[in-house]
Parts: C-alpha cells; structure tokens; sequence
C-alpha cells in the first residue's frame, strides 16, 4: 500500500465513472454496448453482474482504456483519483496501467504469453516499479503470497506446464506485484474447476483485504458477487438496471435481479418446475 | 414482405426463400466486397483485357506476328508510331507479337487449370474418403511431389518429355496438382462424415457414386478458388519454361522466349527484352491483385504455407 | 510438406520411449520421401524418354558406347530390378557420368553447390532482415495506406518476372550506371588469388584477407541476391503480416497492455517472439523456393551454380546431369523441411516440453 499516492484516501471517490457510453461501428450505424453506465467507486469491492452481451466486460476495458479499435468509449466523467482519463495521453496510461490500476482476466490459458516463463512475465510487471535487483525477489515473494509451494518451479514454467488454478495465482501475483490502487477482475475464477475457485478466490479476497484496494469484480455468477463484494450493480443490454448493496440483494427492486435471483438453486428444498428468466423488452429500454 | 422488392434486396435478404437465392446472395455479397478491393478491381480489369486482346487480336495488329519484314531495313528499330513497342532481330513487329502472344498465355493457363484440377480433385477425395491406408499412400505421393520445387520438377519433365509448349503445359500441370489434392482432401474430411453423405450411403450408393456425385461438386468451388490463387504462378513458370527455350519454340510469340531473344541485344536494343516482359509482370500482377483480393473476401485468415508462387 | 514430420506422434506406445517411436518414424518418413523421389527420377530418366540411353549418351555416340550403356542401365532386365539397380547405384553416390563436362554428375555438383548456397544465404538474409520488419508494420498499421503499400511491393515481388527483372538490373546498374560488377561471381584477375576452402568465395576470400576479392565478390553477389532477396521478401512479409495480425489479437497482448508494456515491447518481443515460431517454417521454405529462383536468376547472371549447371545440362539433353541436379535439389528441400520443423520444436515451448502436470 502507498497511502502517499492518494491524494484524497477515504473522502473522495478512488474512481467516477458519469455516463460511460461504447459504441462499436457496424453495417447499420453505431451500436452501443454500453449506454450511459455510472458509479463511483472508494477503496471497496464493487461487483458488478450480468449476463454474456450486458457489457460488463467492456466497462471494464474502458476504465483501463482497452476498447478494442473500432470501438469508442465516452463518458461525461471519467475520473481515477483526480486524472481525467477520458483525455489521458499514452504516457499518462502507461504510468497508469500495471502501477495503479491492474486487470486480472478470465483463462490463463489465453491471457498468459505462452512462450515467455512466468517468471519473466512478473518480472516485466515488476520493473514498473522495482529495480532489476528487486524484481527477482519481489516476485518469488509475491509467487509465495499467493500460495505457490514451489515458487522455484513455477518461476522458470512455461504457462501450459501449469494447471489453472496455478496460472491464474501467477496471474494474480502478476497483477498485484506493483501494488496498485485498483483492481479489475474480469471473470476471474471461470474459467477454473469449482473446486479450484474457492481456493483462488480466498488468496484474492486476503490480498485485496490486506493491501486495502479498490476492486471491480466482474462476474455472471450473483451468488458469487453477493458473498464477495459490497455492493453489486446489475447490468443488462448495457445499462446499470440496479444498483444495491450485497445483503440487501434479496430485497432487490428490479424484476431482472430479482428474477436472477429467483433462478438460483437452493441446497435445502427442490424446486420443480426449475425457475426460468422470463425477460421483459422495457428492461433494456 | 408484400410489397415487390428489388433484385438488390431479394439477393441480400437475411431470410432466402430458396437455396439458389442464398448461393446468389452469397456471391453478390463477396462480389460486393471485392468491388469495395480498388487493388482488386484493377486486377480484374487487367485480366478482362487479356482476354478481349487474345479474342481480338487480329484486329489490333496490323504486322504478322510470325513473318517479319525487310531485314536489311527492319531489323531491331526503336519504338516508334509505326512499331510501338520496336521490332527484332527477325524485323519482326513486338508490338504484334505480344498481342498475339497473349492468346499463348491464356492457352497455357487454361490447359494447365483444366489438367491438374481434375488430378488434384481425384486423389484429395478419394484420400479423404476412403482414409486407411489408400490416403495414406495418396498423401505420401502427393508430399513426395511437394518436395520438388515445381520449376525444377518441370524442368526435368520437359527435359525428357522434349521442348514444347504442349509439354511444358504438361510437366506444369503434373507439378500443380498437389496442392489442390491436399486442399480437396482437407474439405473431404469435413463432409464425409456429414448426414446427408450418411443417408446417401445407408440408401446404397456406391462409394465411386458418392465420391463423384456429392463430394467432388462440393470440393470443386474451393478447389477452383485455389487455382485462380496460382494462375499467376503458373505464368511465371511457364514463361520461365519459355525463357530457359523449354516452353513455346520459335517461331511462336511467347513471351518468356521473347525475352531469352532479347537477352541477346539488352545493352543496345532494350526494348527487345523489356516489352515482352512487361506483358508478364501486367498480367501475373493481374491475377495476383485479384487473387489477392479474392482471399481477402473468402477468407481474412487464409494463411497457407505451401502458397509460395 | 511443412510440419508433417515431427508432430503426429504421442506416447501410446507404451515400454519404448517417445522420443524411440518418434525417431523412428521421423527416419521412416525420410526414407519414404527420398526413395520418392528416385521414384520420380527413374520414372523420368528410363520410362519417359522413347530411348533412355540416346537420352544419356546422346545422338552421335557411337554404336559400342551406346551398347555399354543400355548394358550399364541394365535395360534389358525388368522394370523393377532396373529401379533398384538405379536405387543403388544413386545411394552409393553414383550419379552417372555428366556427357558435357564427362565428369562424373556428383562431382560436378559439388564443385556448383557452394555458389548457390553463397546466392541463397544471402539472399534469405536480405529477404528476412527486410521482409519481417516490412510485415510487422503492415500488421500494426493494418488497413492504413501504409499496409496498402507494403502489401503492394509484396504482390509486384511475386508477378515479377525474375529473369526480366535480372536483365533490367544488370542493364541499369552494370551496364548504363557501373555501380556493379557483371555476371559470375568473381573477376577472371581474382579467380585464382582466393583458395578454395569452403567455396563460399565471401567467406574464404575474407578468411584469407584478400579484401580487394571480397569486394569484388560484394560487387558481384549484389544484384543477384537483392532480386532473389526481394522474390522471398514478398512471401515472408506477407506471412509475418498474417500471423502478427493473429497474435495482436490474443489476450495475452491485452495482458501485457494491462501491465502497461511499452507498445514497442509488446509487437517486438510479446507478438514477434509468438509469431516467430510459424515464421520459421516459412523462411526455411522461401530458402527452398530460392533454389527455384536461383535455376532463372543464376542463368541470366552466369553464376556458377547448381541452376546454371541444370540449365546448361538441359541444353544439352544432358540427362543425368539434369536428374542428379533435380535429386540434389529434392534432397535439399526435404533437409529444410526437417531443418524447420525441429526449429519449430526449439522455438515453441509448448512443443518443447511436455512435462504438463495437473
């Protein structure tokens, strides 16, 4: 943590977001992804939900400004601890991306270079901040922080010689080796076997509580979002349709998080028949 | 849809009422997309070209292209109004001669197409179809012409079969079909297993019957595709046949042995040497440029190694 | 044929090693290939030609000489034994006497092949060195005027004529402008100064510091190699363009930018050093193709080489000669092809080692 580089720890929002709109160019026009998405986020755990399509994912590509070309990302405010992101050069991002705000993402299968080892690739992440000297140490001791036994075998690994539960620790260390002020999680944990999640959720949970991050958690899964975060927004065909804090999910106004909700199973009593979601077109109005 | 559309909007319609309107509208659709490629566009313009010049030769021309004329007076003179592109060692007006000498190209390019597709077509399928060992077999032989590079590989065809335009075409279709075996096997191996080639069979037609009756029309579009690809390629070598004296004897005006002629009188006479072959270069370039585009519209990942001209 | 050698293997065969039935496959496969090949050459050279041993002695050989040949070709046996008489013979390094130079074939190539592979390195040094940055510019400025570009001198690289091209040049810049040195590969004043150790005359005249030589053999290979370098510019170009096009839009550049990778770092070394693994196949494959080039390129430039021998040889008739230059050819695309195909395995991790735990 580097409470010095916030200039307005706890009093002022870590990250506003007014209007976000994305629109990608098509045969017919512009089509909108994301249309008019806005929060604010302190150094809490935000999850934000939502089904495949909902344009979840591409929020968070555009805090980090990642839309993919041809798409455009626009907004009213878009604001990370006092810089305007919306004007930001390339210098500016790059003294923002990997120091101060990371992203972790869905597979590692994917999102790992295949031919670099894992340890190079931390340490590419940790020169950002550390010298060459450092990078070597800080990156076992991160590689240890999340777990890894052996942290010598998987430093000099190649991404396909670990499970996925293994890459996505690295992936995790990686992002977190520079400490930064805000983290995305971009689905982090589906990709992985149910059993596998628990685990590598619970190292994430402890190294976001300890270095007392702001988080972004992006997921499909209610359930999870509810039990992780503290509040949740719920998004679908590209707007915010409710924003709410977790325990209070149950009582949750819009009928698509309640409907979500309703389609959940339970562990006690069975349902019959199985609950479906039943859409309403005005939803995405 | 009650009210009368137009041709343009029942070809691209997003529900087709019949399969022929679909496969019309999938043409329109990649022509459209090509018409949108200028490098493309360009390319089919040089190649339509062709064609009208080899039709209409004789009316371009006023020289013979075989007989030449004084040669005590007419021998290699520089381009001028009278002989645009000069004359030869044989009075012999270039211009004419390489008009002509399109007619030689386009023969070459359509013979070669018209021999190594079906051989290619053949041995892809039935390497496909039937698997085991006969794919096996097929395959190693198909590999084993891949490891000639093809001019060298015609080159020792010709320099058996003898000098000549008509064994060049030969030795260059016997060393263009692997490629086209390969791809036919390829898009065999996805469609053998496909219901429909199942219930043809479970009615009993024999494998020959589905061989030819099913799978190979439905190979044969791609196929055709991957030769427009090489025509470019097959008038290089043929021209490099020409030019090593392998290809067209002389008299005949073929470009490559226009070159070779000129090889003689390039410091002095260049345009000799330098008109013939920028007829070559325009017309691979042609193919290329469409052939190019055409990938671009088929398929944006088309990525073959053995695609080497 | 790229490809093919290594990958279809997996360990299901139990007590041996992979690496055994691997190996063992690998020398199979080669075998197949090569006595492929003398297939095809001995369909050529006893069963095309009307008369085979015309083809070999040519048409005023005496009656006696022509005897001793068609006994030599053992044409009066079956077709079979003819093949594996010629199998043997070839494998023992016997390719017949050339009736040109009247030496024999093998010994002729050998004395060639240090010209074309001198031409061919170079020329696949131009062509990559120039080829894979051009492409990789194409494939991040995709779409720009200046991919158009690229991609233009690409398609003029493959529709160009080389025999053409080569006359213009040695026109231009020997003839008219005088920059360069004319056919051959050395001036007649140098030819015996440099001895020949390894016959790559750049190399040996530079070992033995005979600098006023290795000038004039610059000036020499110049032309040559800048038109056959430009012929497989065109196809590795091409080719990093499309498989840098494919690796930009993986996740793990996403990943990289993420971390906040300097752009340049993230084509050079992230995209680049992921591209390069398919890439090598294709520059063993364009130094293939140079062989073919070199056939055309080395006739119009006098080069002493293997392309030159063949085409002389073919003037001639000269069967033997032409056949055992084709068969040394063959030979030298299957080595390339196996040569890429274990660069691939160096390259690729994934290939590499599989140690995969789970």
């Amino acid at each position: 943590m580097n409470p010095d580089r916030l200039k307005n720890a706890g009093s002022k929002a870590l990250l506003t977001v007014d209007d976000l709109r994305i629109a990608f160019p098509s045969r017919h026009g512009p089509v909108e992804v994301v249309r008019g998405v806005s929060f604010a986020l302190g150094r809490e755990r935000l999850g934000i939900v939502g089904e495949s399509g909902s344009g979840k994912s591409q929020t968070g590509r555009a805090i980090l400004g990642l839309t993919p070309r041809p798409g455009r990302a626009t907004a009213r405010t878009l604001d990370f601890d006092g810089i305007d992101l919306r004007h930001a050069t390339p210098a500016a991002w790059r003294s923002l991306r990997g120091i101060r705000i990371s992203m972790i993402m869905q597979d590692p299968k994917f999102s790992l270079n295949p031919v670099m080892t894992i340890g190079r690739q931390l340490i590419e992440a940790a020169r950002r901040t550390s010298s060459r000297a450092e990078s070597k140490d800080r990156a076992m001791a991160m590689l240890e922080a999340v777990q890894i036994h052996d942290p010598y075998r998987v430093f000099g690994a190649y991404p396909h010689e670990l499970s996925g539960g293994m890459g996505q620790r690295a992936m995790i260390a990686m992002m977190l080796i520079t400490e930064p002020d805000l983290l995305i999680a971009d689905e982090p944990t589906s990709a992985l076997d149910v059993t596998v999640q628990i685990e590598v959720l619970r190292i994430l949970d402890r190294l976001v509580t300890d270095r007392g991050m702001g988080l972004i958690f992006i997921s499909h899964d209610l359930r999870l979002v509810s039990s992780f975060c503290d509040r949740v927004l719920v998004m679908y065909a590209g707007r915010v349709v409710e924003e709410v804090k977790a325990k209070d999910l149950i009582r949750a106004k819009h009928p698509y998080t309640q409907g979500l909700f309703k389609c959940l199973p339970l562990i006690d009593g069975d349902r019959a028949p199985l609950p479906t979601l039943q859409r309403d077109a005005d939803w995405a109005l | 849809m009650t009210a009368p559309i137009s041709r343009r909007e029942w070809l691209l319609t997003e529900q087709p009422a019949s399969r022929r309107q679909a496969r019309l509208g999938q043409t329109y659709r990649t022509w459209l997309a090509l018409r949108a490629n200028r490098l493309a566009m360009f390319g089919l313009f040089i190649i339509m070209a062709l064609v009208l010049i080899s039709v209409f030769a004789p009316l371009l021309v006023r020289y013979d292209p075989l007989t030449g004329g004084d040669l005590r007076t007419g021998r290699l003179l520089p381009p001028s109004w009278d002989h645009p592109m000069g004359t030869d060692d044989l009075a012999r007006d270039i211009y004419s001669r390489v008009i002509y000498g399109s007619r030689l190209t386009l023969m070459v390019v359509a013979l070669v197409a018209v021999i190594a597709t079906p051989i290619g077509l053949a041995v892809g399928t039935t390497a496909g179809y039937l698997g085991g060992w006969v794919d096996n077999v097929l395959m190693r032989v198909t590999d084993i012409f891949l490891a000639f590079p093809r001019l060298i590989l015609a080159l020792a065809f010709v320099s058996a079969l003898g000098p000549g335009i008509e064994n060049a075409i030969i030795a260059i279709a016997i060393t263009s079909w692997p490629p086209y075996a390969r791809l036919a096997r390829a898009e065999t191996l996805t469609i053998r297993e496909a219901d429909f080639i199942n219930a043809i069979r479970l009615q009993g037609a024999s494998s020959a019957r589905i061989l030819w009756g099913h799978i190979t029309p439905l190979c044969l579009s791609s196929v055709i595709v991957r030769v427009t690809l090489d025509m470019a390629g097959i008038i290089l070598t043929a021209a490099g046949l020409g030019f090593l004296g392998l290809g067209a004897q002389p008299p005949q005006p073929e470009w490559g042995a226009m070159v070779a002629t000129g090889r003689r009188f390039i410091i002095d006479q260049w345009w000799v040497a330098t008109m013939p072959g920028i007829a070559i270069f325009l017309v691979s370039l042609g193919f290329n440029l469409l052939g190019d585009g055409l990938r671009d519209v088929l398929d944006p990942k088309a990525a073959d190694s053995h695609n080497e001209p | 044929m790229a490809g093919t050698f290594l990958q279809q293997t997996e360990g299901r065969y139990g007590a041996l090693p992979t690496w055994f039935w691997k190996g063992t496959k690998l020398i199979a496969t080669i075998a197949v290939t090569i006595l492929g090949l003398l297939l095809i050459t001995f369909f050529i050279s006893h069963v095309i030609p009307v008369d085979p041993v015309l083809a070999v002695v040519g048409d005023r050989a005496s009656q006696s000489t022509y005897d001793k040949m068609f006994i030599e070709m053992g044409l009066d046996k079956p077709l079979w034994q003819q093949f594996f008489f010629y199998v043997e013979k070839v494998l023992s390094g016997n390719l017949g006497n050339s009736f040109l130079t009247k030496k024999p074939v093998f010994d002729d190539l050998a004395r060639a092949f240090p010209a074309t592979l001198e031409l061919a390195t170079v020329s696949i040094l131009i062509g990559t060195l120039v080829g894979i940055p051009l492409g990789v510019l194409s494939a991040v400025k995709s779409g720009t005027l200046t991919d158009q570009i690229v991609r233009v001198i690409g398609l003029i690289g493959y529709s160009v004529p080389i025999f053409w091209l080569g006359l213009l040049g040695l026109l231009v810049f020997y003839a008219k402008l005088s920059w360069i040195s004319g056919p051959g590969r050395i001036d007649i004043e140098f030819e015996y100064n440099v001895t020949r150790t390894t016959g790559l005359l750049l190399i040996d005249s530079a070992m033995q510091g005979q600098w006023d030589a290795f000038r004039n053999v610059v000036s020499h290979i110049t032309l040559p190699a800048s038109l056959l370098g430009y012929y497989s510019l065109a196809y590795i170009s091409r080719m990093t363009r499309s498989f840098m096009q494919t690796e930009l839009a993986q996740e793990y550049i996403i990943t990289a930018r993420v971390k906040g990778v300097p752009e340049w770092r993230i084509i050079w070394v992230h995209a680049l050093r992921n591209a390069a693994v398919p890439l090598v196949t294709v520059i063993a494959l364009s130094y293939a193709g140079l062989l073919e080039g070199s056939v055309l390129t080395e006739t119009v430039f006098a080069w002493p080489g293997l392309g030159l021998y063949l085409t002389n040889s073919l003037q001639v008739a000269d069967m033997n000669a032409v056949l055992g230059g084709t068969l040394l050819i063959g030979v030298i695309f299957i080595a390339l092809n196996l040569l890429s195909d274990l660069l691939y395995t160096l390259l690729d991790p994934r290939v590499r080692r599989r140690v995969g735990q789970r």
